[in-house]
């Protein structure tokens, strides 16, 4: 596929990033604030609420963890809009107010002195102004560099490492002299095959913070185990699905960035790149942990190989799924939206794999609904680091 | 018809990637990253997706696959036979 030339449509923001989703969330700082935010959101059609357990009495980096993935997600271009409703008014302004650097619409409404009844009519009137407001964008054509492609697998079996996950390598190969901004991450998930990212980092600084988040994850997983994790990392369906050790599901894993392009940079939890390239984030394993971080990153569209086959969307990320094993294709065919099993009877080669892959990808960012985003997946996990205060 | 892949010809194991192989049948195997077919007995029935060596290991040799070491034996695996997490652990963790 010649990309030298490829655009797709997109809504351009005021900060001049590029999303290929419009949504108006309704965001809650804290669990507290669902209630109030999911009620906003039946009250008035197209707004998207966000609920989550999370928010309360977290300290030190937890704390901001917290704050950066909320103010990550409201700011993520596939949002236009955001109403922020906190239980107290400060927490629900700085979260606002990390938005607003974007120059997008967004208030914020706390419960405390006014209760629910209150708060839910004063935020639904304004959530009705911005989903009115956002209705009107246009998209306009944008070059394929201002497209922001993150990926992580899930449920995977041998099969991922064998046709989906190799799948994904071939599109980043191609996408990553375009000037895309690529993203992979799922630390514990390359136990065994770290070497080989390593050698794949542009420069000594580049190794040195890879190889800086690498031990720093290693060492929570030998503080906390109580064995060699063989019932959690693989999990249950990728040992039913032929995965035998760590060691041969991050070999599998390692294959989505390609065999040429390089690790530019490394980036912490939910932290927004700087620039074009293929980056590392520090991050869960756990499919709806992991890409809630890319989301809040600002990553725009997701590619998701699955195996056994893993269900996972996003509020606002379109997840798209591909799959290399002819039973889960078979078995669950709605969830998949490109099936490379073909790959698997020599009937497909990778070349044309990664082209079926990028197709899908055009198609999505011009705004067909992924199967997730039709089945109403919509799955929002924030990551805690440790316990609240 | 591939009933197995291999990804390097290094390797000591395969994955198999059709439903329903028995015990006693014969299955071609695609090695991806050489380009080559090979034969190899099943010994033992192997659902979709798990993996049959394709060479003799004694207990506690190391495993490779894709190139790379991903493990060890707990047991001897003959060529043919099932290897998973009955005859193959982490080295890490």
């Amino acid at each position: 596929m010649d990309l030298s030339k490829a655009t797709f449509w997109g809504y351009r923001r005021e900060n001049g990033r590029i999303g290929v989703r419009n949504h108006v969330i309704i965001l809650p700082v804290d669990d507290l604030s669902n209630a109030a935010s999911e009620a906003v959101a039946n009250n008035i059609k197209g707004a998207l609420a966000l609920p989550h357990p999370y928010g309360r009495l977290q300290f030190g980096a937890d704390l901001e963890l917290h704050f950066r993935t909320l103010i990550g997600t409201g700011s993520n271009p596939n949002v236009a809009a955001v109403v922020v409703i906190g239980i107290e008014d400060q927490w629900a302004k700085k979260v606002a107010d990390g938005i607003a650097a974007t120059g997008k619409p967004v208030s914020f409404f706390g419960i405390e002195q006014h209760g629910d009844h209150d708060t839910i009519m004063r935020a639904s009137k304004v959530a009705k102004q911005y989903v009115q407001w956002a209705s009107e964008l246009r998209r306009e054509e944008r070059p394929l560099k201002d497209l922001w492609v993150s990926t992580k697998c899930g449920e995977s079996d041998t099969t991922s490492g064998c046709g989906a996950n190799p799948t994904v390598g071939n599109a980043f190969d191609k996408l990553y002299p375009h000037g895309v901004t690529l993203c992979f991450g799922e630390t514990t998930e390359l136990t065994g095959g770290e070497h080989l990212v390593a050698a794949r980092c542009r420069n000594e600084d580049v190794k040195k913070k890879f190889q800086f988040m690498f031990d720093r994850y290693q060492e929570v997983v030998n503080r906390h185990k109580t064995n060699d994790l063989s019932d959690s990392q693989p999990t249950k369906g990728n040992i039913a699905g032929g995965l035998t050790t760590i060691e041969e599901k991050a070999l599998g894993n390692i294959q989505k960035i390609g065999r040429k392009c390089l690790v530019d940079g490394v980036l912490d939890k939910a932290e927004a790149p700087t620039g074009p390239g293929l980056w590392f984030m520090d991050s869960s394993s756990a499919a709806a942990e992991m890409v809630t971080l890319v989301a809040a990153a600002g990553y725009t569209v997701h590619f998701f190989p699955t195996g056994q086959g893993n269900v996972i969307g996003n509020p606002i990320l379109p997840v798209i799924k591909l799959c290399a094993n002819p039973r889960t294709v078979r078995t669950m065919s709605e969830h998949i939206d490109v099936d490379v099993s073909g790959l698997l009877r020599k009937e497909m080669n990778p070349d044309q794999a990664g082209d079926a892959l990028l197709e899908c990808m055009f198609r999505t960012a011009n705004g067909r609904l992924t199967a997730a985003e039709a089945l109403g997946h919509r799955e929002f996990v924030l990551t805690r680091l440790y316990e609240s205060a | 018809m591939i009933h197995f892949v291999v990804h390097d010809e290094g390797d000591a194991v395969g994955v198999v990637v059709v439903e329903g192989v028995k015990s006693g049948q014969t299955l071609t195997g695609w090695i991806m990253d050489q380009d080559k077919d090979i034969q190899v007995q099943a010994k033992n029935d192997i659902p979709i997706g798990h993996k049959l060596a394709i060479k003799d290991l004694a207990n506690g040799a190391t495993v490779i696959k894709y190139g790379v070491d991903i493990g060890r034996t707990v047991a001897a695996i003959g060529k043919g036979e099932h290897a998973h997490v009955h005859n193959i652990k982490t080295k890490r963790w």
